[in-house]
């Protein structure tokens, strides 16, 4: 199961809409960095509003690939995690998701224009708008 | 399997590669659906058959087999599902030690187990080289349906 990643101006937008296996999870994250190294993209969306479940293992993949990404040179957000995945993921106790996290897609492009507007991006940031 | 008495309906999911564990998690949540908990246990119970299943499955990167058994024991009073995990892999060497917070081998051996515990209402773990059990179980109190 290959994700999408798809171009928007300067930011890359991605949606996990079903349930992966570890072994997807690390393709998941190997395609997403070389999408970003290749077009230089200056910020990263993860769709999330389609995940049921988020264990352990997909915390801390989504945390290493916003941490990755970030050393490439892209602002992460994760956007959409539904009521009961962060009702389980608190209760479950240490710092499972330690990334920017938005309501729905519509506010993550927005969080990342802005956070690559104040780095001094504009440009890009603006080429990057709807 | 012979951990439930006669007639009470399990399912047995054997763990044998990543998608297994899906399968496992799949099954968890249709049974907590079918028994009308509500969507945070329905996802508490999935992500923790999910861990739990993990670790068999981090067990046998090494050796031998596992199987997941998810069983509705509910009664009169309350229902409960309960979440049996086996395997013939080499063991735990240390068992305190694999539910402590932040421990994990060979990047992940029950990594998640300390999070099962607390989303749980029962958990038991044993482990010797050539068996390891793992059972958890969530119970909730009957609505009345009048």
């Amino acid at each position: 199961m290959k994700i999408p990643v798809l171009r928007l101006g300067a930011i890359l937008l991605t949606s996990i809409q079903v349930d992966l296996t570890d072994t997807e999870v690390m393709q998941f994250q190997a395609d997403v960095l070389s999408v970003i190294a290749e077009t230089e993209g200056r910020g990263l969306a993860i769709d999330i509003t389609a995940l049921e479940v988020v264990d352990s293992f997909m915390a801390r993949t989504i945390n290493d690939t916003a941490s990755m990404a970030r050393l490439l040179g892209a602002e992460v957000v994760v956007c959409g995690m539904r009521p009961a995945v962060a009702l389980t993921l608190v209760e479950m106790g240490r710092e499972l998701i330690g990334v920017e996290t938005t309501f729905n897609l519509d506010d993550g492009l927005a969080r990342l224009q802005r956070k690559i507007a104040q780095r001094g991006d504009n440009a890009l940031a603006a080429s990057g708008s709807s | 399997m012979t951990d439930s008495p006669a007639g009470v309906p399990s399912i047995v999911v054997p763990i044998r590669d990543a998608t297994d564990i899906l399968r496992a998690r799949g099954s968890a949540r249709e049974l907590a659906a079918r028994l009308r908990l509500g969507s945070a246990d329905q996802t508490r119970l999935a992500t923790s058959v999910s861990e739990v299943s993990e670790l068999t499955r981090n067990v046998l990167q090494y050796a031998g087999e596992g199987h997941c058994t998810i069983i509705d024991a509910s009664d009169e009073s309350r229902l409960c599902i309960r979440v049996v995990v086996e395997d013939h892999g080499p063991g735990i060497p240390n068992v305190d030690l694999a539910l402590r917070d932040g421990y994990s081998t060979s990047g992940g051996l029950g990594a998640g187990l300390p999070g099962v515990r607390r989303l749980m209402d029962e958990f038991e773990l044993s482990s010797r080289p050539g068996h390891t059990r793992l059972m958890i179980a969530m119970t909730r109190p009957r609505v009345s349906s009048a």
